[in-house]
């Protein structure tokens, strides 16, 4: 068992670093020195890849095919393990660790590599190398012309080994080790485009974004440190009821210590899963490649918020205040990216705000105390996003790389199996009876309004109606209608190649029959013996199976915001498609606010990204310059001006004595010192 | 341990070299071959020696190691060398960095033979002022240092190097002189300038331990740089060759912190308890402000000189948090430090070399051309933010712990350093190597030329490697560490004693 855990976890690092070092052209065109220092003749001499053209993904990739198939393979060597390891399981939930090495070890702290498994943990290899080993194959023919390919694919694997470490992690140090290094992969795949200026701007806004959530998690670190003096989660857990309750000082304050480690640990959480505040990075982390999108920003690591929170489960169950935010946070973000889906326009934004909005609702459930609801909704959603965002992948291909829905329709008859697809991915994502997200996004919201929260439960409702709404405008505006692109892309139309579609076959099997057969295990009468004590279970779960609890309206409700939606997006997009202009002309604030993502962007860069570069400038040039130099340095030299200029003269030329003088200088004192003041 | 005095032979090793350089005659191809592979040899043997120091040295003691002692100067003072886990790391970082700085150096036209000899003569005296165990040996070794660094900008520097080694001299040696003071009020009331047993027996009262402390202060403020007193390093830095810089913040730098741990924290330990606040409150300011200041720069120089003064911060902080994981964090941070600040300006001398300004605004649009370099400066720039799996990230997460015991608040503030470094470092790479590739002086550089490769590859081994498994450094010094904190622990228990007394 400890060498397949072993391999699922290092396969990815090693196809990476092979791929990466040895299939790329790092170390293929080393220079020369004569070519630096020679005299410069070499210009314009041949230069293997001197020639520059500007879109790396319509050029031609004519270099070795190996590094694609082995990370490819090795991936899906690591997916079909997983899935091996997770059968386990669901027969005989355990615990296993295999310690690694030693890391950071230092008085009390001992932060060591090891990998963990259990259940919850389990579920995650099971997503993470499922989606990632379809991408990786879906890629082999959305990327088969870019000529940067070995490097995608290095990007892609590298990862998938951070996020497995990130989910494997036995102490919150190698968490946060997993946690950067997706932020770095993801960093990298975001900015992989690199001649677009958009694509770069949206990389370090990701990574910088990020790091504002992990500011939040560090601390937590620290503190959780100070308080238990372990990093470890068992040692943690075990010690948590001891300190329940009670007041920790941090900053000037004596908070209760459990609530403050929750939430500040949470503000992580909150930034790698774009929830509300910290949300802004994820729509522009778009412009990363479609896989990419798929694989990172909607499967996997955007949902490791979501696992930090029912790893920690155990922590937050004592800390009901704490609890009582990630409701809250969760909620709005529910309701705030659905309100923003409504009018977006580019078909891998509406996609990537549903995933911000669901991401909610996996909050809401975790905060409720529902946590196996949550993972299960964490489970079926990276199955139906992911295929979202593969067919949206697949649309896009096929519109010789058009994004824009304004500029599409009339794809259904064209494109079939794609539509088709898309279809399986939308009943799902809005809860189509017996579909995946039938099954755990209705247990949320069940879970919302059975806890008490009807604050939530109406803003998840809402929400519901809103992703029903922008799933369908979305179909509609791509596949039915007449073609509005211009003749010569629609000629161009033509279904994607079978390395792309497979993926998307294994994918919609998923969508639709993830939720049927698992729902037993995640919330159903077994939860209790499949998780065991990898989260905090609660009874939340038990409680609302039981007959007669929850009102046939409040069972209900969610399908009937779905059909709501369905029937407003007909109406818009089908049946009178001047309408939603007539509207947006009627209600043009209220629609910019919605486009414009109700002005997040304008504000920050109003309230953190100039001052600070104007405290930059000032620093430097006030603080620095002026004031340090001016009184100090530059002061002492204008003060004694007449010997400076002496001296300046001097030294120009003559170092060499200066430095002698020093040396006497030194000497001197030294002399004085030994032979004079000491005795 | 060896029965050679092997700490004697890896200080004064590079001296050797520079005699045989002095053998060299003419100025023709051959004889400037024959100065750069001497100078490289030698560094490197040297480097190789001093292996033995890492592998002959026990982890597991704290006190100090190969002492040699030999009567100097009528018995006033005496000649000792030793090193503990403290000073041990260091003397393996200088090694290791000078063959790579002669390497990085193999194109100076200038003055070859002089600069080949000041730098070996560098050496010497910074591998003295690791292994020094008498304090007047000590500050003429730490003194004498500025000599061979101030001539390196003064002559081989860039066009305001005349400003630029001014400003370098007059902070450091004002800072000095004080030091020198406080050395000689130490053997009047010590009695001995021998280090070892002044720190076995620190007999100062705290009213003295104060004024000594505010001396050493002075002067590895200076040196680390703290803020306000860092002004002088983004100049020198600038005008420096690339390999000044290299040293220059690779190991000048941290003789502040060292020190700062050899003598101001045991032998002061009640006045390093009183001025904790003090520091934490400059150390926090350094982060923020320079970290702020570093964002909007213009030339990559000065940004990573900036970002130097930045991670500096996090090391005083470390050590004045006066607890395990603080100094920790705080030596290895000077260790990684040393790797990454070194890598990071050897990347500026690699482009720099090619396009002769460092200006950022000149590049972008490199990694089309310069994969190679791309990647190696992604991996010093991740480093550099602190990215987990780097050594970057380890003393930086480790003082914050540390800090964050000893006080909150600066923890606090501290870790802003965090975001804004992720900042200035990715924006940094952003407009160097990203972006289209339209400058036309820029179409046809060629890539990292094989020796460049070998400077940096080493750095990137171990900068990973250490990242990923740090103990290695981290079990040197740590026995050492734990006997600095146990006075500091007395003195807060004396001050605690005495604060709770007051109140009954």
């Amino acid at each position: 068992m400890h060498t397949v855990l072993t391999a699922i976890v290092f396969l990815p690092l090693i196809g990476a670093l092979v791929a990466g070092l040895l299939g790329t052209r790092v170390f293929k065109a080393l220079g020369s020195d004569a070519e630096v220092y020679g005299e410069h003749h070499i210009q314009g001499s041949h230069h293997p890849h001197g020639d520059h053209d500007d879109h790396g993904h319509h050029g031609h990739y004519d270099g070795p095919k190996w590094p694609m198939y082995l990370t490819t393979l090795l991936l899906c060597i690591g997916a079909l393990l997983s899935w091996y390891v997770f059968i386990g399981f669901l027969h005989e939930p355990q615990v296993e660790k295999v310690e690694l090495l030693r890391w950071i070890n230092s008085g009390a702290l001992a932060a060591n590599w090891t990998i963990r498994v259990d259940t919850l943990t389990a579920v995650m290899l099971v997503v993470v190398n499922t989606v990632s080993a379809l991408v990786h194959i879906y890629s082999l023919g959305y990327m088969s012309h870019d000529e940067h390919q070995p490097r995608f694919f290095a990007y892609l694997s590298l990862f998938t080994f951070a996020m497995l470490m990130l989910v494997t992690a036995d102490n919150l140090v190698q968490m946060f080790f997993g946690w950067e290094g997706v932020g770095l992969a993801s960093y990298l795949l975001i900015g992989f485009w690199y001649t677009r200026d958009s694509a770069n701007a949206a990389a370090m806004k990701a990574f910088i974004v990020n790091r504002v959530g992990d500011f939040g998690f560090a601390l937590g670190i620290f503190g959780c440190f100070a308080v238990f003096q372990t990093v470890d989660f068992d040692t943690i857990f075990a010690a948590a009821p001891g300190v329940a309750g009670k007041p920790m000082h941090f900053l000037s304050w004596e908070p209760d210590t459990l609530t403050v480690l929750c939430l500040l640990l949470f503000m992580g959480a909150m930034g790698k899963s774009a929830q509300f505040l910290l949300h802004t990075w994820l729509p522009d982390a778009m412009e990363g490649p479609t896989p990419v999108s798929a694989l990172i920003h909607a499967a996997t690591m955007v949902t490791a918020g979501e696992f930090m929170v029912a790893r920690l489960s155990p922590m937050f169950e004592l800390a009901p205040d704490a609890k009582t935010v990630v409701v809250v946070i969760g909620a709005i973000t529910a309701f705030f990216a659905a309100t923003v889906g409504l009018v977006q326009n580019d078909i891998k934004r509406v996609i990537a705000y549903s995933t911000c909005s669901q991401l909610g609702y996996m909050f809401v459930a975790l905060g409720v105390g529902a946590y196996g609801a949550g993972v299960f909704h964490l489970f079926t959603h990276a199955f139906f996003k992911a295929l979202l965002f593969l067919g949206s992948g697949s649309v896009i291909h096929a519109m010789s790389g058009e994004q824009d829905m304004r500029k599409m329709g009339g794809l259904g008859p064209l494109i079939r199996v794609t539509f088709v697809m898309m279809i399986i991915g939308n009943l799902a994502l809005t809860g189509f009876p017996f579909t995946a997200g039938y099954y755990s996004k209705d247990a949320i919201i069940e879970s919302a309004w059975f806890t008490g929260w009807g604050f939530a439960y109406w803003l998840l409702l809402l929400a519901a109606f809103g992703t029903s709404f922008y799933s369908w405008r979305l179909a509609f505006m791509t596949f039915s209608g007449p073609p509005r692109a211009d003749a010569k892309t629609m000629d161009h139309v033509h279904e994607s190649p079978n390395i792309m579609l497979v993926p998307l076959y294994v994918l919609a099997v998923g969508a639709l029959a993830a939720g049927f057969v698992f729902k037993d295990y995640f919330i159903g009468h077994e939860y209790k013996a499949f998780w065991g004590a990898s989260i905090a279970t609660g009874d939340v779960l038990h409680e609302i199976h039981e007959e007669g609890v929850i009102p046939a309206l409040v069972k209900w409700s969610p399908a009937i915001a779905m059909v709501l939606g369905f029937a407003l997006a007909w109406l818009f997009y089908i049946r009178d498609t001047a309408l939603p202009a007539r509207l947006a002309a009627q209600n043009e604030p209220l629609y910019k606010f919605l486009l414009n993502k109700w002005y997040f962007d304008e504000i920050y860069d109003v309230i953190f990204v100039r001052p600070a570069m104007w405290l930059g400038r000032v620093l430097w040039k006030k603080g620095d310059g002026m004031l340090i130099d001016g009184f100090g340095p530059d002061g002492v030299a204008t003060a004694v001006s007449d010997v400076t200029r002496g001296v300046v003269r001097l030294q120009t030329g003559y170092l060499y004595h200066y430095a002698f003088a020093m040396m006497i200088g030194v000497a001197a004192l030294i002399s004085w010192f030994m032979f004079g003041g000491a005795h | 341990m060896s029965g050679w005095p092997i700490l004697s032979v890896v200080t004064f090793l590079p001296l050797l070299g520079v005699l045989f350089i002095l053998t060299v005659r003419g100025e023709d191809e051959g004889a400037l071959r024959n100065i750069r592979w001497g100078a490289f040899w030698t560094t490197l043997v040297t480097f190789l020696l001093s292996l033995l120091i890492w592998v002959g040295f026990d982890p597991g003691a704290a006190g100090f190691q190969f002492v040699e002692t030999h009567a100097w100067l009528g018995g006033a003072a005496s000649y000792r060398l030793g090193v503990d886990g403290i000073s041990m790391p260091f003397v393996i970082l200088t090694t290791f960095l000078m063959p790579l700085c002669i390497l990085a150096s193999w194109h100076v036209t200038k003055r070859v033979k002089e600069y080949m000899i000041a730098f070996l003569v560098l050496e010497t005296l910074m591998i003295g002022v690791f292994c020094a165990l008498d304090m007047v040996l000590f500050y003429l070794f730490f003194e004498a240092g500025l000599i061979p660094m101030f001539l390196i900008i003064g002559i081989w520097g860039g066009p305001r190097r005349v400003y630029a080694s001014f400003k370098f001299f007059l902070y450091t040696l004002l800072g000095s002189v004080l030091m020198l003071l406080a050395i000689i009020y130490m053997y009047w009331t010590g009695g001995s300038t021998d280090i070892a047993a002044l720190l076995a027996k620190p007999a100062f009262t705290p009213e003295a331990q104060k004024w000594l402390w505010l001396a050493f202060f002075a002067s590895f403020a200076v040196k680390m740089p703290m803020w306000p007193v860092h002004t002088w390093l983004p100049d020198a830095h600038v005008e420096a060759p690339t390999a000044g810089s290299v040293i220059l913040a690779a190991i000048l730098l941290k003789m502040g912190g060292y020190g700062f741990l050899r003598f101001s924290l045991p032998m002061f330990p009640d006045a390093s308890l009183y001025f904790q606040d003090f520091v934490f409150a400059l150390s926090v300011i350094a982060i923020v402000y320079t970290s702020l200041v570093a964002l909007m720069q213009e030339d990559m120089k000065k940004l990573i000189a900036y970002s130097s003064v930045a991670h500096m911060g996090f090391v005083t902080m470390g050590i004045f948090s006066l607890n395990r994981q603080g100094i920790d964090g705080a030596m290895f941070q000077m260790i990684s430090h040393g790797l990454v600040s070194g890598a990071l300006f050897l990347c500026v001398g690699v482009v720099y070399d090619r396009l002769h300004t460092r200006e950022i605004a000149a590049y972008g649009g490199l990694v089309k051309i310069m994969p190679l370099f791309a990647f190696t400066f992604m991996v010093f720039t991740m480093a550099n933010v602190g990215l987990p799996g780097t050594s970057g990230f380890v003393g930086e997460f480790l003082s914050l712990m540390g800090a964050f015991e000893a006080n909150s608040w600066v923890a606090f503030f501290a870790t802003f350093g965090v975001i804004l470094s992720a900042g200035y470092a990715l924006w940094l790479y952003r407009r160097v190597v990203f972006g289209k590739l339209e400058k036309p002086a820029l179409m046809h550089l060629p890539d990292m030329t094989p020796r460049e490769l070998a400077t940096l590859l080493p750095l990137i081994v171990l900068t990973i490697f250490f990242g990923a498994y740090p103990a290695p450094i981290l079990d040197a010094f740590g026995p050492t560490v734990e006997t600095i904190i146990k006075p500091l622990n007395e003195a807060a228990a004396h001050a605690h004693a005495l604060a709770a007394a007051s109140l009954q």
